[in-house]
């Protein structure tokens, strides 16, 4: 390693010196996998960890880099992946036993599109099974520890993603948010979490939890490098009947823009009953852009306390059809049985984990006749009220601020037995999901040693204003409350 | 409804949980989760249908809330884009090589997968 060069660093930094010849990207990657064998045994935020791939991957870039060709913008840039993305001769688990030793046959365009960039692979996170939890301890593969204290979850379901990034593993990851699966780990691990708009990073490989709502979206210890990866992740893909077409103007080049004039409202319905931690930072986030310019004011937006309720029946109805592919015949899990029902009955109730089980149940609960309309007709219509709701308030609003989570990070085991506790997690990521808004949390101050999140909304392509503020509270923000840190790891339990 | 300063996470989920709780449904029976299960192929232990029961029913109660507000002018979003079909010409191009895909059969023989009978008939 140069004298110079010191790991963890930025993405950016590391990419302006691989691409400046002052690093080789396989020092780089060394320097990660170093620090994954040295951290990683403790919090467990990988499943499977591609060194060879990654060392050769490295060596690529740096031919490039010698020949004098242009190895891409993230050039040497240890990345990490959640399970749930295809990565074709890696295994691919989704954090299920169904799933287990399973090989895709293809990678997610995401995979690709991040490589092209010279983004370097090294690994795959842990995460909730099919990504349904918010606290990775679903996963069929044991919990990861929260990096701030290993007694704690890091959230979810991408907990392995954002940990990495907390912990200093890597400077980038992609993780998959269906209904706060991003942000809402990013806020417990004091990391930067971006939802995109739905239809702008293409879907193609990555394993389907609920189709209308699931978006891939980065993680990144600073707004800057978050901004950089979703520049090159975000674009139309033909694989993706869902992509959009039209293009956005790169994030990265309006970070500097400032708030002046900007409009923001902070979401009153979501300060009544988050943690008085979480407020605070809302408060004080709103204090930030407001010296910086920005027009703060309040706003009720009551339909948005519905998401929640409606979301879960939505997003199990889409699963319960969704995970209808696994049934024992084409990859995956197979258990043995007299007839094809049964095999496949068979199958998936070994494959299955509880939570999975239950969405599944419940979804197909709520589709059935009789059910049908009262139900998953009645949450799609309350979704019409939610993305009504927030349409009234963008008349009026740039972008709005609320909490990511109502709390910081809890302990382990504190809500396994409570599913319903658990899905509150997601109360204020929720309705953004339903809207098919964009989102971002950043990490602002710490609470007993924890760090909270405050979360920026904006609408369908808001995400240039967005990064904006953004950008503004991370500047405000306590430098203490976010990654790269030294993991604690005294006392972890596994 | 404000919390006290101080309040830990798990009364501030506590109280989140007891807002949400309508109330109005009329729970889950071990009926239901059986007839349920047999929908989503799934083969539940007694245990686990004593333990789905409760917790389906739980959960139901809480996202209830909706069901009884009046959506009758309200159309329904199905997603969150007005997408039309999204069609691409009708062109061959190239596919996952069939012996890979195989590889990750269960059970695949003669470039075909393998399934037990499906109607009864001999294997």
């Amino acid at each position: 390693m140069s004298a110079v060069f010191e790991y963890p660093t930025s993405a950016l930094e590391i990419a302006r010196a691989v691409r400046a010849g002052e690093v080789r990207a396989r020092e780089v990657v060394e320097a990660a996998l170093e620090r994954i064998a040295s951290f990683d045994g403790a919090l467990h935020c990988f499943l499977t960890v591609t060194a060879d791939a990654a060392l050769a991957a490295a060596d690529a870039v740096d031919a490039v880099v010698a020949a004098g060709g242009d190895p891409g913008p993230l050039a040497g840039v240890p990345l990490a992946l959640k399970d749930n993305l295809c990565t074709r001769g890696v295994p691919t688990t989704a954090g299920s036993r169904i799933l287990e030793g399973w090989v895709p046959p293809y990678d997610a365009t995401v995979v690709k599109v991040v490589a092209a960039a010279g983004a370097v692979a090294v690994g795959k996170t842990n995460l909730d099974e099919f990504a349904m939890g918010s606290s990775t301890e679903n996963s069929a593969y044991g919990v990861t520890h929260n990096p701030w204290d290993p007694n704690r979850v890091p959230g979810g379901s991408s907990g392995g993603s954002a940990a990495s990034v907390a912990a200093g593993l890597v400077p980038l990851a992609l993780g998959s948010d269906t209904g706060g699966s991003v942000r809402q780990p990013a806020s417990l691990c004091g990391v930067v979490g971006v939802k995109p708009t739905y239809g702008l990073v293409s879907r193609y490989g990555l394993i389907a939890f609920a189709s209308s709502l699931d978006q891939i979206g980065p993680f990144a210890a600073t707004v800057a490098d978050a901004a950089a990866l979703l520049d090159v992740i975000a674009g139309h893909d033909p694989a993706d009947s869902t992509s959009l077409e039209v293009g956005l103007e790169p994030v990265s080049r309006q970070l500097e823009a400032g708030v002046a004039g900007l409009r923001v409202g902070v979401i009153s319905d979501f300060l009544v009953d988050a943690s008085p931690s979480c407020v605070a930072a809302v408060r004080a986030a709103a204090e930030v852009l407001s010296r910086a310019g920005a027009v703060v004011e309040e706003v009720a937006i009551p339909a948005l306390m519905l998401g929640l309720s409606a979301y879960y029946l939505v997003a199990p109805a889409e699963a319960s059809s969704n995970l209808a592919r696994y049934d024992g015949v084409r990859y995956g899990l197979r258990v043995d049985g007299p007839d094809a029902a049964q095999m496949n009955a068979r199958s998936r109730s070994k494959g299955f984990g509880p939570e999975v089980k239950r969405r599944i149940m419940l979804g197909t609960y709520v589709l059935s006749a009789g059910y049908y309309d009262a139900y998953y007709g009645q949450a799609q219509r309350v979704r019409t009220l939610v993305a009504r709701g927030f349409g009234e308030a963008y008349e009026h609003f740039d972008v709005l601020i609320g909490p990511t989570s109502p709390t910081v990070a809890f302990e382990i085991g504190a809500k396994t037995q409570d599913p319903l506790a658990m899905y509150l997690s997601d109360l204020y990521t929720i309705p953004t999901n339903l809207a098919g808004h964009p989102a971002v949390s950043v990490p602002f101050s710490l609470s007993e040693g924890l760090p909270v999140g405050v979360q920026v909304l904006a609408p369908t392509l808001g995400e240039g204003p967005m990064f904006r503020a953004a950008a503004v509270i991370e500047h405000g923000a306590d430098p203490g409350a976010r990654g790269p840190i030294e993991p604690r790891l005294a006392g972890a339990v596994r | 409804m404000s919390l006290p300063v101080g309040a830990d996470y798990l009364s501030i989920l506590r109280h989140l949980v007891a807002l949400y709780d309508t109330g109005v449904t009329e729970g889950f029976s071990r009926d239901d989760v059986v007839y349920v299960a047999r929908l989503a192929r799934l083969d539940l232990e007694p245990s686990e249908v004593d333990l789905y029961a409760a917790q389906l029913g739980s959960i139901l109660d809480h996202v209830a809330a909706v069901t009884g507000l009046d959506t009758t002018a309200v159309p329904a979003t199905a997603h969150p884009l007005e997408l039309a079909n999204v069609l691409r010409p009708d062109t061959p191009g190239p596919t996952l090589p069939r012996d890979e895909v195989l590889s990750q059969a269960p059970h695949a023989e003669g470039g075909r997968f393998r399934v037990p009978p499906i109607l009864g008939e001999a294997p």
